[in-house]
């Protein structure tokens, strides 16, 4: 079956899965996870370099570049202030104009603070940023950070590291009915079911780290999360059957032995 | 003489370029963002951008992340 192609700002990606680079047992195990997963871009965080040990091992060096996409976040920015500053110090590192922006409201939650959020991708927009914001699974927020210029909208399945799967399906549902840009749902997969679910109801792919980095074999989660999303995006392309509350015989009624 | 780098006093023997506190630092600029005084320094400039008394130095780089928050590790 064909499909159409995973397009962000004019870019092309064959896989549909992003995942994060964070938390992993060591660097080796998030390349060869990576790997494994397919997946064509990955995100990464900005963080002041560590003056007094200057020993540790980079982490660029265990990202293939040639073949992954690297998107810098704003992970960790309370105000408007420091999401744009972080977004141009990523900038400046690594020369591309995509920043992953999160703008966080609630410590507990992690929730997104959406007026920042909205402010901070008007700004960096008008920079000349290709914005991807991470927002709640709220349709009216989505459709105006659309209006404001984002690349993709990144609305979330549940709380960032919660594992919890998509809480608001039909929220998720009516997003993608929305959009008119690319929808990424990110955070909240805990298994390849979750995943599978988010690539059914139409989303255009799927962004995780802590499923994969913090299952017990990462390598082999992040293959069932390729799996997972080429599964979901089929299925979803293929459409589904309607639901029905009853039975309904798959096998002819006619020529039974006995009637 | 004393400089604010990355947060924490830092001390200079004399005014330097950005390129040279990197070399310093055994720092591979390529791989890094430096914002002086509070203003995010564009590659190019790292050698003409001098360092001095009481400045303040960010120097940040790419570290792993996700959907995970860092804060407080």
């Amino acid at each position: 079956m064909t499909d159409t192609p995973f397009v962000i700002a004019g870019r092309t990606f064959q896989s549909r899965l992003i995942v994060g680079t964070g938390k992993y047992p060591s660097f080796p195990v998030m390349a060869q996870a990576h790997a494994a997963s397919g997946t064509e871009m990955v995100t990464v965080a900005v963080r002041r370099v560590n003056i007094s040990d200057r020993s540790r091992e980079s982490l660029l060096d265990y990202i293939d570049t040639s073949r992954i996409f690297i998107l810098p976040n704003t992970a960790g920015c309370y105000t408007v202030d420091d999401a744009v500053r972080t977004a141009h110090l990523a900038h400046e590192a690594g020369l591309s104009n995509w920043v992953k922006l999160e703008v966080i409201g609630d410590e507990r939650t992690l929730f997104p603070d959406n007026e920042a959020l909205l402010a901070a991708t008007r700004i960096l927009v008008n920079d000349g940023f290709v914005v991807l914001p991470y927002t709640n699974d709220d349709p009216v927020v989505c459709r105006k950070l659309e209006d404001a210029g984002a690349a993709a909208v990144m609305p979330l399945g549940a709380p960032i590291g919660s594992g919890l799967g998509i809480q608001n399906v039909n929220n998720m549902r009516i997003i993608r009915e929305f959009a008119r840009v690319p929808v990424i749902v990110d955070a909240g997969v805990g298994t390849a079911s979750d995943a599978s679910l988010a690539m059914e109801l139409g989303a255009d792919g799927v962004l995780m780290n802590t499923a994969i980095a913090g299952a017990q074999d990462p390598v082999a989660m992040a293959e069932a999360m390729k799996h997972a999303v080429i599964a979901g995006r089929l299925a979803h392309l293929a459409g589904r059957i309607p639901r029905k509350m009853y039975a309904t015989a798959s096998s002819p009624i006619e020529g039974m032995v006995g009637r | 003489m004393r400089i604010t780098l990355n947060g924490e006093p830092f001390d200079i023997d004399e005014p330097l370029s950005v390129t040279d506190l990197l070399n310093r630092l055994a720092i591979d600029p390529r791989r890094v963002a430096v914002e002086h005084n509070l203003s995010i320094l564009k590659r190019h400039a790292f050698e003409a951008t001098i360092v001095r008394e009481g400045d303040r130095v960010e120097i940040v780089n790419f570290v792993g992340g996700g959907e995970r928050r860092l804060r407080g590790r």
